[in-house]
């Protein structure tokens, strides 16, 4: 399902991150942890296309994403990867459902208030959904932002350090969201953290070593 | 959720930034149209008015002035011409003129001006016609035109006592005379014809004969009715009852019979004579030189006086416009200023909405929208706001000067404010929209 071989890259003036190789199944949920600035968010960033990689080759769905346009990456992106941010955007001018519906429109998804209801209700938003997202808490934010990438049922879904700003019940409640959810929608799950409290929560893990 | 409908949440998100756009951008294109619109309507009065007349003869004074007073009716006379000085002009076998209107200005009716004239000026100036009644044919007798109609209510057989001056003020009523009787009104020609009371010369004559006119001022400034040396001579020799005139200089059909030919007046005076020529030629052209240089008269030509009117007007107009194109400039800026601004609020949701599959394109497609929505908007109230004010500004210039302006007019001109105006919205989001569709995506997100 998520494939990736030889993948590196370098920011301007400073050394060549390289990366092992990954090869996750679908279903699957993998946490990928090392200290900080070892590149786990820039990993995270190639595999979802938001950023190109100075060598090798990121396959999602058997599909080589450095093959793609800008803009068909865009689509691909919208269609096949859910991102969970560390802090959770949302267009402020835009309620909860509106932002939701956008990702389903971006997408070219049809537009399905059904399966908004649905995923809201599972993670106890229904209530929320008419209001602007700067009036919700951090953790419910947080929870939109998990509906908002599992809207779309993603082939991968990649979550960049989802509980760094919850407390302990909060983050035991999202990771649980995003196992569950990834498993019934076959979804790859990975999930980028240099959280401890996440380590006996995954089988399957990716070390990154401080490279020097 | 279409973009357009995104933009529109976009904009309304932050209601205070898009209002001061959309109302700088809505000032500036309103003083633009409005003064298209007046502009416009000021021209086509002039244009229409001018009735194919060449040359006007009046008393010495400013040759401005006679023109607007005797072609636009909107100036006080310069003063009265004797009948025995134009007398080569009232000729019908003159060899350069074509038509020669006499006109008798210095009353008028509710701030409507009666015109002493014959029928030449209906027919040859403004080929009004007879919508009601019949055409003057007596002393005294009226014929009005359609707004005066509207505006005064007059109908056939009312009877009036005309005011001297051409002000409605109230005062100086000429009450010792016999009234003045409506015999017939005219269909709306769109000229100055609408607004005057028509009569033949002799009832301006009567009007002021028989009593006495000591000493007057020029705009009807004076006490009670003691004018003198305005505009109508005293004469007390009253004789043109019963003569038959057989040379018949003007057009009309149903002329009066008891007239006497203005041209045999000698002692009389009118205020101005209106002249049209045959054709023009060197020898027209010098006409207007030669009156002036060698005669007591003063000529005046009607495009040139008429240009030289717009000239001075020319400077404060372009003032004006140079004012209202700065604003909507500083309006463009306005609108860039406050896309810009949000583009640092809204990087995330922008790099956010890329994550989610939208397109470079659509991005840039987004800001430009806003920055058009802004434009349009500012569009419609500034143009709403140009024919609102221009109809309010056509009352009270109405009132002034007597001419019909409306704001229910579309003027040609005004496609290209729109298209301006577009552009400007759309140069003004350009880079805003660049800025933001190029933004790195992975950056952005790194940096929160």
């Amino acid at each position: 399902m998520l494939k990736t071989e030889n993948l590196s890259f370098a920011y301007q003036g400073e050394n060549k991150l390289s990366f092992p190789d990954i090869n996750c199944g679908a279903g699957q949920n993998w946490l990928l942890i090392g200290p900080s600035g070892c590149g786990k968010t820039t990993l995270l960033h190639l595999i979802g296309g938001l950023r190109k990689p100075q060598n090798g080759k990121v396959h999602i769905a058997n599909k080589d994403i450095s093959t793609l346009s800008s803009s068909q990456l865009d689509l691909f992106r919208g269609q096949n990867v859910g991102i969970v941010f560390q802090q959770s955007h949302f267009v402020k001018a835009l309620t909860v459902e509106e932002n939701l519906m956008l990702a389903q429109q971006l997408a070219r998804k049809p537009i399905s208030k059904d399966r908004i209801d649905t995923l809201l209700k599972r993670l106890k938003l229904e209530h929320k959904k008419n209001s602007k997202p700067d009036r919700l808490s951090v953790g419910e934010q947080q929870r939109v932002a998990i509906v908002r990438a599992l809207l779309n049922k993603p082939k991968v879904i990649l979550a960049d350090e989802p509980t760094s700003a919850l407390d302990d019940n909060n983050c035991q409640e999202v990771i649980t969201l995003l196992k569950a959810a990834a498993e019934e929608e076959k979804a790859t799950l990975i999930v980028v953290t240099h959280d401890n409290r996440l380590k006996e929560l995954f089988p399957n893990q990716i070390i990154l070593q401080q490279l020097r | 959720m279409n973009v357009l409908k995104l933009s529109w949440k976009n904009l309304i998100h932050r209601p205070l930034s898009m209002l001061l756009s959309v109302l700088l951008f809505t000032l500036g294109v309103g003083l633009i149209t409005l003064l298209i619109l007046l502009n416009k309507q000021i021209q086509s009065q002039f244009d229409k008015n001018q009735a194919g007349i060449n040359l006007v003869l009046g008393a010495k004074g400013s040759p401005l002035q006679v023109i607007l007073n005797s072609m636009y009716h909107i100036d006080a006379p310069t003063g009265n011409i004797p009948i025995k000085q134009i007398r080569a002009f009232l000729n019908p076998k003159h060899p350069l003129i074509a038509v020669a209107v006499p006109l008798s200005i210095g009353d008028n009716y509710k701030g409507f001006r009666i015109i002493g004239t014959n029928y030449s000026f209906v027919d040859s100036l403004y080929a009004g016609k007879i919508k009601e009644g019949v055409r003057w044919k007596k002393n005294m007798e009226v014929s009005i035109g359609a707004n005066v109609a509207l505006q005064t209510g007059l109908s056939i057989g009312d009877e009036f006592r005309s005011a001297h001056g051409l002000v409605n003020d109230g005062l100086n009523e000429h009450t010792d005379s016999e009234p003045f009787i409506v015999k017939g009104i005219f269909e709306p020609t769109g000229s100055v014809m609408d607004q005057l009371i028509l009569t033949n010369t002799e009832s301006i004559w009567e009007v002021h004969e028989g009593h006495s006119h000591e000493e007057e001022e020029e705009d009807g400034n004076h006490e009670g009715h003691d004018h003198e040396g305005h505009d109508h001579e005293d004469h007390t020799g009253h004789d043109h009852e019963g003569h038959n005139h057989e040379v018949d200089p003007h057009e009309g059909h149903d002329h009066p019979k008891d007239e006497i030919p203005l041209v045999e007046q000698v002692d009389k005076e009118i205020t101005a004579l209106l002249i049209r020529y045959k054709m023009r030629n060197f020898q027209t052209m010098s006409m207007g030189r030669n009156i002036n240089e060698n005669t007591d008269l003063l000529a005046a030509d009607p495009v040139y006086q008429i240009n030289r009117l717009y000239d001075m007007m020319g400077v404060g107009e372009s003032t004006l416009y140079t004012i209202a194109l700065i604003i909507v400039i500083v309006s463009a800026f306005s609108i860039f200023i406050s896309l810009f601004n949000a583009l640092k609020d809204r990087k995330y949701e922008m790099a956010l909405m890329r994550v989610m599959g939208a397109s470079r394109g659509k991005i840039l497609w987004m800001v430009i929208l806003e920055g058009l929505l802004l434009s349009v908007l500012g569009l419609i109230l500034g143009l709403i706001a140009a024919h609102i004010g221009m109809e309010v500004l056509g009352n009270y210039m109405q009132e002034a000067y007597r001419y019909p302006f409306t704001g229910k007019l579309w003027v040609q001109t005004e496609w290209l404010v729109i298209l301006f105006a577009l552009f400007t919205g759309l140069f003004a989001a350009l880079i805003p929209a660049i800025q933001a569709s190029t933004t790195d995506i992975s950056e952005t997100l790194t940096d929160s």
